[in-house]
């Protein structure tokens, strides 16, 4: 399986042209950095190609299909802030089980305890929160996985158990992984092929 | 750093004593607000009925032990009349408010979700409304559909829907475009189910502090278009038209007529109102962590 971004240009409401004529693949299986500059557009690009925002010029596509607008999007968005990913007025598990659900071994392996899920978002710290992110990402349906900073407030030890589950399930499942980041030295430790925008 | 731990605690101190302080006296008159309402009603359900049957031999008296409110000019205890007035308007502005709450809760989520023509539908029916005198609207509603109690019930749910709906819809708006509600969306999430799980729980402050402030809108809307003879009929023992009779007689130096049910009716209506104040200061995010 392959996603393909084609032609794809971008603009907010009648703003600069933010993205101009993009083309970009990413293989399953295929871990693919992503970085440059703040404001360069990163977290835009991240947006269309997971559904977010609809491109006004090019197409996303998966093998030449285009993703159905309805259902569980097979391309998967984590944010870099989860604490405006989940709602306020949710307990944790309600959070947990909203897309599928997760089973013990993903959550040991990610650090969440038991205890967490019966508290509300504001008893967690950024950190935990986002482990919850993306365990509800790593659903066996996803067939892409966009990861926008999602580990830069994070601490190294954390930041490295979190990309290994990442990285293991992607292995396991498949998937194709775009870390999207500014971090060099993560960029060139975790990924196979790097994307630099302008 | 032990100076700055002492200034920092110090600060904190300042900062919770005001805090505790306005908890409190929001709790306490919340409380003794709802409990003048609660006492109107066990009053008006204990007060017998033989007390505000005619009896001339009682006519025109001066408030009196026996009679706190005095009596009228057909030996009607005023006291008993007005408390059973008060708790007629109560109720019909429990039901009036809660159907406008409604209407202004269902409308406000279907302009946000229901898609463009919709929300433009109801844009331009709060204008509409908004446009013209409510007062005026009311009465002509209240009249279209036969007067009584179901007139002004129907003509306050009618009328004032229209800002509540309008601050409902720009939450939804803004609740539409969260992260979170977008993540569901990719989740294949259907559009009633997050409506219904994640919209609806942000909306029950507004729910209730609508209702509450809604609410002695309508009991004086009920008792002045029964005091302009479009509401209740005469014979209810309605506050409106206790006033409305009473003003006949206040030449003749029957102050009391007028006086306490007013008085009453003033005091009800404030402590609704203390009670939505209260209440919208408890909930309004930027007072909440003061
Ligand atoms: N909702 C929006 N409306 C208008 N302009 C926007 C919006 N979101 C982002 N922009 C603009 O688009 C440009 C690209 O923003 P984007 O968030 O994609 O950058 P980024 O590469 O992710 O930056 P960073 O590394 O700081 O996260 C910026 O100039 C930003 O000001
Ligand atoms: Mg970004």
């Amino acid at each position: 399986m392959q996603l393909e971004a084609r032609n794809l240009s971008f603009r907010y409401g009648k703003g600069p042209l933010i993205i101009n004529n993009l083309n970009l693949e990413l293989k399953s299986g295929e871990i693919l950095g992503l970085s440059g500059p703040s404001g360069c557009g990163k977290t835009t690009l991240a947006k269309i190609l997971s559904g977010y925002e609809l491109p006004q010029g090019g197409s996303v596509k998966i093998d030449g299909k285009s993703i159905p607008s309805k259902g569980f999007n097979p391309v998967q968005l984590i944010f870099q802030h989860p604490e405006k990913a989940v709602n306020p007025r949710w307990q944790m598990k309600k959070t947990l089980n909203e897309g599928w659900s997760p089973d013990n071994e993903l959550l040991d392996s990610l650090g969440i305890e038991k205890a967490w899920l019966k508290r509300w978002p504001n008893e967690l710290s950024g950190g935990e929160l986002q482990r919850f992110c993306v365990a509800k990402a790593l659903s066996p349906k996803t067939r892409f996985l966009i990861a926008d900073e999602i580990t830069t407030m994070l601490d190294a030890i954390t930041q490295a158990q979190i990309w290994n589950v990442v990285l293991n399930k992607a292995r396991e499942n498949n998937i194709g992984v775009l870390v999207v980041s500014h971090d060099q030295h993560l960029i060139n430790r975790l990924c196979d092929r790097v994307f630099i925008g302008k | 750093m032990t100076e700055i731990l002492t200034v920092l605690s110090k600060k904190k101190f300042i900062n919770i004593l005001p805090k505790l302080n306005r908890r409190h006296s929001t709790l306490l008159r919340v409380t003794f607000s709802s409990l003048i309402l609660l006492c109107i009603i066990a009053a008006s359900m204990l007060l017998s009925n033989d007390r505000i049957a005619t009896n001339f031999d009682l006519k025109n008296l001066p408030p009196s032990m026996a009679h706190p409110f005095g009596t009228d000019w057909l030996g009607r205890d005023m006291f008993t009349r007005t408390i059973k007035g008060l708790s007629l308007s109560i109720y019909i502005g429990i039901i009036a408010s809660l159907s406008s709450v409604i209407i202004a809760l269902i409308l406000g989520m279907g302009a946000a979700t229901l898609g463009k023509a919709f929300d433009t539908f109801v844009t331009w029916l709060v204008d509409l409304f908004l446009g013209m005198p409510h007062l005026v609207a009311l009465i002509l509603i209240a009249f279209t559909v036969g007067g009584g109690a179901k007139g002004v019930i129907i003509g306050v749910a009618c009328t004032h829907w229209t800002s509540l709906t309008r601050v409902i819809r720009a939450e939804v708006l803004q609740l539409r475009s969260a992260e979170f509600v977008q993540i569901s969306r990719q989740m294949g999430k259907k559009p009633l189910w997050i409506a219904i799980h994640h919209i609806l729980p942000h909306l029950v402050p507004q729910f209730f502090i609508g209702f509450v402030l809604l609410f002695p809108h309508a009991i004086l809307h009920e008792a002045s278009i029964t005091f302009l003879g479009f509401g209740l009929s005469p014979h209810k023992p309605a506050i409106g038209v206790i006033l409305s009779e009473s003003m006949k007689y206040l030449s003749t130096g029957m102050w009391w007529l007028a006086f306490f049910p007013g008085l009453l009716l003033f005091v009800t209506v404030r402590a609704f109102d203390s009670i939505g104040e209260n209440l919208r200061l408890l909930f309004d995010p930027h007072n909440a962590h003061e």
